[in-house]
């Protein structure tokens, strides 16, 4: 309570400030024209203390805190919770760390602020819920849950009561992934397939395809069948990139350059995955209307295969 | 169509034959190393090796109050990997570097493929209550890690229930809290190599001695009430 005590002072004197560190840190969701845009120098200039979620021990336990627990149950356990919407071996905690909380790791409490939003990527005004549906439908390579449907009405209560007391409509500290400065050297395959050698293989294996223990996924796969498919917002490199740096390896974040951030980051996203749910039956044809970005290695040729060709 | 069924049928069967042989002999070596790593647990060697199960338990199962892990069911590759750092002296054990120095590689291998094949205890732990309370200490650092301050939960990297993942990340499940107590403390104090990627002593120092306790107590199957796991830490 009273970091929120001192989060609430700091908000009012300094509004401007957060606006700034949130446009920063902001870089999943689509930019409100009404945030101010500034240029990222690199993420770790950005000091600010982020938002604290209500403690887990404050969780309600009448039957709205059913709701709230269901919701947080079925983000670290999604196969467990929500098996008819999963169509792969991740878990919305697989990506979003600390069951949603972590800063920097795309938290569900920030998510939850910049919601309805327009965004580019399906030109119309979102829903929070609607949001989600994509998260099912690309990151989870599986079938967005109707709306109203009981999955989304309680990750949405879950993502409401972490964001208890923050401001509506404002992207804070810690939101989405850092936006990393590009890097000094043009990103490169082969550096990052050297860097996956050192730092990611010894949990998500030379392959790619993590690992699992008891039939439960411990580590997820990175790439392959049981991974996001080329919708997912992780197939972007900077998205990627912003992550790796920020949360991996796990419990070592910060300890790659942001130049390992982008090599190793380029050479996950330039891997076989599932198909993009859009595709229209050209590869160059979904490029052109959804992958349109020296971020997305969709319909590139990587070691001899285009890569998203059937 | 018809022609073609008769040589891939034959050529198929000379595959199953290959390896049909192929595998013959890699089961019998291993029924091999297998007999070899049982004398050395159960019996020691004439070179002075002490019966592994005279500490380790009958089953392998470990011994609580002695502190000595248990080895059944673990992971063959992860075990063979200690034998070895204690016989460098990498990992410190006045008790096992001795032992370890006088199996050569192939009855360290043998033995740790022995115990691997071990059953896992039954009624230790192979699951988290999925509704942890944070004022259950142990049981919160193992499931949900205290991330604020960029500890991971030891289900991230040991699995499920603590229950191991491939060759590198041991079962904690079953393990005695002594012991796991003891491991947690030699990280920071240097006793134990910092191993893959170094990723135990930026754990550890994530830990206080009630952390340890607590956590140890959780995998060791009695994990405390809130308030004995308070008690037993205010001892430190």
């Amino acid at each position: 309570m009273i970091r929120q005590t001192w989060w609430h002072k700091a908000l009012n004197l300094k509004t401007g400030m957060f606006l700034v560190y949130g446009a920063l840190n902001g870089i999943a969701y689509a930019a409100d024209p009404s945030t101010p845009q500034v240029t990222a120098k690199s993420s770790s200039s950005a000091p600010a203390k982020p938002f604290t979620p209500p403690a887990e021990a404050t969780m309600p336990t009448n039957d709205f805190g059913k709701s709230i627990k269901l919701g947080e149950q079925i983000f670290t356990h999604t196969q467990e919770f929500a098996g008819k919407y999963v169509g792969n071996s991740l878990n919305c905690a697989s990506c979003h760390l600390d069951a949603g909380r972590k800063p920097n790791s795309s938290p569900l409490w920030a998510a939850y602020l910049v919601f309805p939003a327009y965004r580019s990527k399906n030109g119309h005004v979102n829903s929070f819920a609607e949001r989600m549906q994509g998260c099912f439908r690309y990151s989870m390579n599986g079938k967005a849950p109707p709306l109203g449907d009981p999955v989304l009405v309680a990750l949405e209560t879950y993502a409401y009561w972490l964001a208890k007391g923050a401001p509506v409509g404002e992207k804070l500290p810690g939101q989405g992934y850092p936006k990393l400065a590009p890097p000094a050297q043009k990103a490169d395959y082969t550096r990052g397939s050297q860097i996956y050698a050192q730092s990611c293989a010894l949990c998500h294996a030379a392959d790619g395809q993590g690992q699992s223990s008891g039939g439960k996924t411990v580590f997820p796969p990175l790439w392959g069948a049981h991974s996001f498919n080329w919708g997912a917002g992780m197939g972007e490199i900077q998205n990627a990139a912003g992550f790796i740096k920020a949360n991996m390896p796990l419990g070592l974040g910060g300890t790659l350059t942001d130049q390992q951030a982008w090599d190793v980051a380029t050479f996950m996203d330039s891997q076989d995955r599932p198909q993009d749910p859009r595709y229209s039956g050209s590869v160059e044809a979904t490029r052109a209307k959804y992958h349109n970005s020296p971020h997305s290695m969709y319909g590139q040729t990587v070691n001899g295969k285009v890569l998203g060709a059937p | 169509m018809g022609n073609s069924v008769k040589p891939r049928l034959t050529r198929v069967f000379r595959v199953a034959c290959v390896v049909t042989l192929t595998l013959g002999t890699v089961v019998a070596a291993r029924a091999d190393d297998m007999m070899v790593g049982k004398t050395i647990a159960t019996q020691g060697t004439a070179k002075g090796v002490a019966a592994c199960i005279s500490c380790h338990g009958a089953k392998g199962e470990g011994n609580a109050a002695g502190g000595f892990p248990r080895l059944a069911g673990v992971n063959a590759a992860y075990l063979s990997e200690q034998l070895s750092a204690f016989a460098s002296g990498e990992r410190q054990s006045t008790i096992m570097q001795p032992f370890a120095n006088l199996l050569s590689s192939n009855g360290r291998s043998a033995v740790a493929l022995y115990f691997s094949s071990l059953p896992v205890p039954t009624g230790i732990r192979s699951n988290d209550n999925p509704s942890v309370k944070p004022s259950d200490l142990g049981a919160w650092i193992a499931t949900s890690g205290r991330w604020d301050q960029g500890l991971p939960a030891c289900i991230q990297c040991h699995g499920p229930g603590g229950v191991g993942v491939g060759t590198v990340f041991p079962p904690l499940a079953g393990q005695p809290a002594l012991y796991i107590e003891n491991q947690l403390h030699g990280w920071k104090k240097g006793a134990r190599p910092p191993g893959p990627m170094a990723l135990m002593p930026v754990v550890v120092s994530k830990l206080s001695d009630a952390d340890i306790t607590a956590v140890a107590a959780y995998y060791a199957g009695n994990a405390a009430s809130p308030t004995s796991a308070a008690t037993v830490g205010s001892k430190q």
